[in-house]
């Protein structure tokens, strides 16, 4: 399986990691005693160590490269996985519908708040990646800066209920509409733009709304931020909080399924399908009478206003925001769940998203490893599997004249 | 059958000091198949470009006929999918399919300016969304019968060999319903075999009533498929008449094989 010439490769990394990590792994400095300590028995652990990782990561690399060659051979080029294959059949379907609906209605009373806490925050980033996903997944619209519609939404409930006592369930609407207006705000100067310069300027654009309500005290209250928003209210009743906890994790239960259910309409429609051939090929697109300015807006508009929701969602759920919340690294890390999921692909933003939340808060066992791990696992991911945990896969139709059916 | 659907006078496109196109008259009737030929980087696609919105000429008019609706459209400084709109639909010399997208995904986006239905309609998917995505897919899958392309119906773009891509972006084209379709080189890089299959395609397609305007280098289809023929050089018009009367003008043999040179 291996030549020696690879066993050789192998050993010569490892040693060269060695090399790279002695001064951290052996040379333990006391400062105050003044002495020296030399673990050479961590020599050891990091030659082993590399030698079987780099080893493993050789093996997988062959592997990967066995296997495309294989599907290239049967012809396979839809390229389905297994969910999908699973999720065919109507039986299976129903019945993995029926189970993940189950846990996630039986999950608060099996665990603790914190736990069901961190759920709603993975499910408030499910809906972020899916909202996102239009925009960079079917629009192919590279966006750095959807972090920006996430705080206009935030800051809309927050600052309509500090000053005029709007509730949860009337700033949703206004909040949602607020961030797509913005959405559209932004897409009409960057219409020209395609690639690294859109991506420029939709960052600059996240930048410069968070600058806004880091600087303009007066309207924003500056760094300090808003405090004391209200939870969401339960026709009226006052709510304990950890019933509120729950109450908040259901609702976004609900609006995981409401948006899976929006999202997977939009791609399949005219809409959807303009929007992928916008991503295909911009001229040949306009040329079959697609119009890019209404198409570009509405991927821009729609994108937004999930953001702005879930922004509403946000403030209501921690009860207080300031402009820390919305750095450039929230953006990225939506972004990177897109991307890590399957760009396009529903499921895989789901799962790229509960992995990418969930994991480094169960990873805390690692403590101060727990990011490099994270760290690790991404480079690995994109080794890999590059097209993402679920490539999307495009919609077939089998056609009966005057009778259709999905397949 | 001889009405105008297409008229272009002194058509001139200047790229800086460069004059691609210069002053061109060119007209397409109902029901005719048009050729336009010409040495390479004589300003065919250019031409092209700029009756598709791609271009903005220079100078010129574009004029488009559409006698169902007893209208006369002006198509200089429209967008591309206005003119799209309008009736004019092209393919591409160098092919722009969707790669990632199935081939009857390809022809359903040449539905895109006929149908309606946006955001509300995708959301709510009613009794008239439902109707209109039948029918895009009824109409695609009968363009792709018609183009020989049905079995390939759920297969990506791309992985089509190349004869078929050729043939997809003409079906994408046709479902746009046009007045007059566009083709720009559609023989290229196809072998004899692909290249009578071809033929034989766009002789269907205009005995179905279709105007076409094509742009092709290889002289055996022009003169085999087109009624009257139009050649340029250096941006100019420099023949135009009959395949027999073409194959004879003075003109058009020195522009293809240059120059005889007395000893």
């Amino acid at each position: 399986m291996f030549t020696l010439q690879e066993l050789k490769r192998s050993a010569l990394i490892s040693l060269w990691f060695v090399f790279l990590t002695f001064p951290i792994m052996v040379v333990k400095v006391n400062s105050i005693e003044k002495t020296v300590q030399w673990r050479w028995m961590n020599v050891v652990y990091v030659l082993v160590g590399s030698f079987v990782l780099s080893l493993l990561f050789r093996y997988f690399l062959y592997r990967k490269e066995q296997q495309s060659g294989e599907d290239e051979q049967q012809g396979d080029n839809t390229g389905r996985s297994l969910i999908h294959r699973l999720l065919i059949v109507p039986k299976y379907r129903n019945m993995i519908y029926g189970v993940l609906l189950g846990t996630a209605v039986v999950f608060p009373f099996l665990t603790s708040s914190y736990q069901v806490n961190i759920m709603t925050t993975a499910l408030m980033y499910v809906v972020l990646g899916l909202g996102l996903n239009i925009v960079v997944g079917l629009a192919g619209l590279l966006d750095l800066g959807y972090v920006a519609f996430y705080a206009v939404g935030a800051y809309s409930y927050a600052l309509l209920n500090y000053h005029f006592g709007l509730g949860f369930w009337a700033v949703l609407p206004i909040g949602g509409l607020l961030a797509a207006m913005f959405g559209i705000l932004l897409g009409f100067p960057v219409l020209r733009l395609r690639g690294d310069y859109l991506a420029i300027v939709t960052l600059g654009f996240g930048e410069i709304i968070r600058l806004v309500l880091e600087n303009w005290g007066g309207f924003s209250q500056g760094p300090s931020g808003i405090s004391n928003i209200s939870r969401p209210g339960f026709f009226g009743i006052e709510l304990s909080l950890e019933m509120a906890i729950v109450y908040i994790y259901y609702l976004m239960v609900l609006f995981v399924i409401v948006t899976i259910f929006l999202v997977n309409r939009l791609q399949d429609s005219r809409l959807g399908r303009a929007w992928i051939a916008l991503r295909e090929d911009e001229i040949a697109c306009q040329a079959m009478g697609i119009d890019k300015i209404k198409t570009k807006l509405a991927a821009f508009s729609l994108g937004a206003l999930w953001a702005g929701i879930i922004g509403v969602v946000f403030a209501a759920k921690t009860t207080f925001i300031n402009p820390a919340s919305f750095t450039f690294l929230e953006s990225a890390i939506i972004l990177s769940i897109v991307v890590l999921g399957g760009m396009g692909s529903i499921i895989g933003v789901i799962i790229g998203a509960l992995v990418l939340i969930l994991l480094p808060e169960y990873l805390r066992a690692l403590s101060e490893f727990r990011m490099l791990a994270f760290g690790a696992i991404l480079v690995c991911m994109m080794v890999f599997r590059p097209q993402g945990i679920i490539a999307s896969i495009r919609r077939t139709y089998t056609y009966k004249p005057r009778n259709r059916d999905e397949a | 059958m001889s009405e105008t659907i297409l008229e272009v006078h002194g058509l001139t496109m200047d790229f800086g000091g460069v004059r691609a196109l210069n002053n061109l008259d060119l007209d397409v009737r109902s029901g005719e198949i048009a050729a336009l030929i010409g040495p390479n980087g004589a300003g065919k696609t250019t031409f092209f470009n700029c009756l598709t919105g791609l271009y903005l000429p220079t100078k010129g008019d574009i004029f488009l006929y559409r006698r169902d609706k007893d209208k006369k459209i002006s198509l200089k400084g429209l967008k591309p999918n206005k003119v799209t709109e309008h009736g004019l639909a092209r393919t591409f010399q160098n092919i722009r399919l969707f790669p990632m997208m199935t081939v009857l995904e390809n022809v359903m986006i040449g539905r895109h300016c006929r149908t309606k239905a946006f955001v509300i309609g995708a959301f709510f998917r009613g009794p008239r969304t439902r109707r209109e995505e039948e029918e895009i897919i009824e109409m695609s899958h009968r363009i792709l019968e018609k183009v020989g392309l049905s079995r390939f119906e759920n297969d990506f773009a791309m992985n089509l060999p190349y004869g078929a891509q050729r043939r997809l972006e003409i079906a994408r084209a046709l479902a746009t319903e046009p007045v007059l379709l566009l083709l720009d080189e559609p023989a290229a890089g196809m072998n004899p075999y692909e290249t009578i299959e071809l033929v034989n395609l766009i002789q269907e397609i205009a005995t179905d009533g279709q105007s076409i305007l094509l742009i092709e280098h290889d002289m055996k289809l022009v003169m085999s498929l087109s009624d009257r023929i139009f050649v340029m050089d250096y941006g100019k018009k420099i023949a135009q008449g009959r395949p027999e009367e073409i194959r004879l003008n003075p003109a058009v043999i020195t522009a293809y094989l240059g120059e005889e040179v007395d000893a």
